[in-house]
């Protein structure tokens, strides 16, 4: 009969091209994922540096899964090795690719050698989010640096990565920094590599 | 022509994940142990050239006897190692790159642990199916 579709029946994920799929997800839909995922973990911990490191933790398995996809889809199979090469993977690319545009700066620490910041004006994630007043310093940003952690970590550039509110002046809402502190070894090796 | 050919994929922890005999000769017992210990022991190499270079196929490393270790290195520094006396150079990257993708397959399941062994039988078949077509 003409006009009739012929779907591919795959038995198994394996047998699935891997392409670019749906570049787009409803904005709506993740801020009620996300705010589940921020409800459920709060009635499992007492504190809450206990929450954001379990938000922080499913950032991480994000985070080590987008590095090899997005290695292979839009970096042509070639890996990063140098310490700025994947600070700017994580900050244009991997950026672009989960929240649809470049982060806003990124800057290298005054203070310390090991130290650089990724600043966004508003997270995506934190959009849709009021921080109560007895919480304290507590960010969900902390999911957006696990995702950075898990980048890194699996990149083979190990460090500790938190997220910050940082006010502004004539700003009413506080910009957010992730702050990423990389380990010793990193800058060891960066300065055996030249 | 029977070839011997041995595959592991290495995690990031130095964790052998995934093994497997692809060659088309005849598997016997003494030799597989040998094959495995060569590999284990091409390990320091591949970490230490790893850094040196951004692509991912490394080509041949490091050699005994007759046999070559060929890595490709992921982007998440997962090894995936192949010990044969083929020459088939371009037919051991297109090996490699089919395996990666069905690798980025395997982790992109929320359920599997990175750096856990591949238990799926459909992966297996797979590769055994590309080992047979490449190499």
């Amino acid at each position: 009969m003409i006009g009739v579709g012929k779907i591919k029946q795959y038995s198994n994920v394996l047998d699935k091209p891997l392409s670019k799929g749906k570049q787009e997800v409803s904005l709506s839909a993740f801020s009620f994922l996300f705010s589940e995922l921020v409800q459920y973990n709060q009635t499992q911990v007492d504190n809450i540096a206990e929450l954001e490191r379990r938000l922080e933790d499913a950032g991480y398995s994000v985070g080590a899964r987008v590095l090899e996809l997005l290695c292979h889809r839009e970096k042509g199979n070639r890996r990063e090795t140098r310490l700025l090469g994947i600070l700017s993977f994580v900050h244009s690319t991997v950026w672009k690719v989960l929240f649809g545009k470049v982060a806003d700066s990124l800057e290298k620490g005054t203070e310390h050698e090991d130290e650089y910041m990724i600043s966004e004006k508003e997270l995506l994630v934190n959009r849709f989010i009021s921080i109560p007043k007895d919480m304290g310093t507590f960010n969900c940003g902390a999911f957006v640096a696990g995702i950075v952690r898990g980048v890194l970590d699996s990149a083979g550039f190990p460090a500790v990565v938190t997220a910050h509110f940082v006010p502004v002046e004539g700003q009413q809402r506080p910009r957010t920094t992730i702050l990423i502190k990389f380990a010793e070894e990193v800058l060891r090796r960066e300065a055996r590599l030249g | 022509m029977a070839t011997t050919a041995c595959f592991i994929i290495v995690s990031r922890n130095d964790i052998p994940i995934y093994e497997a005999e692809v060659g088309s000769a005849v598997k016997r017992e003494d030799v597989a142990h040998l094959h495995q210990f060569i590999l284990h022991a091409a390990q320091d190499i591949v970490q230490d050239l790893a850094w040196t270079t951004s692509a991912m196929f490394l080509k041949a490393i490091d050699r005994f006897n007759d046999l070559v270790v060929s890595v490709y290195v992921t982007a998440g520094h997962t090894r995936l190692m192949l010990l044969h006396d083929s020459r088939n150079d371009d037919g051991i990257k297109s090996f490699f790159q089919e395996v990666h993708e069905l690798y980025i397959k395997i982790i992109l399941n929320p359920l599997y642990l990175p750096g856990s062994r591949i238990t799926s039988s459909h992966f297996d078949t797979k590769v055994r199916a590309l080992a047979r077509k490449y190499l």
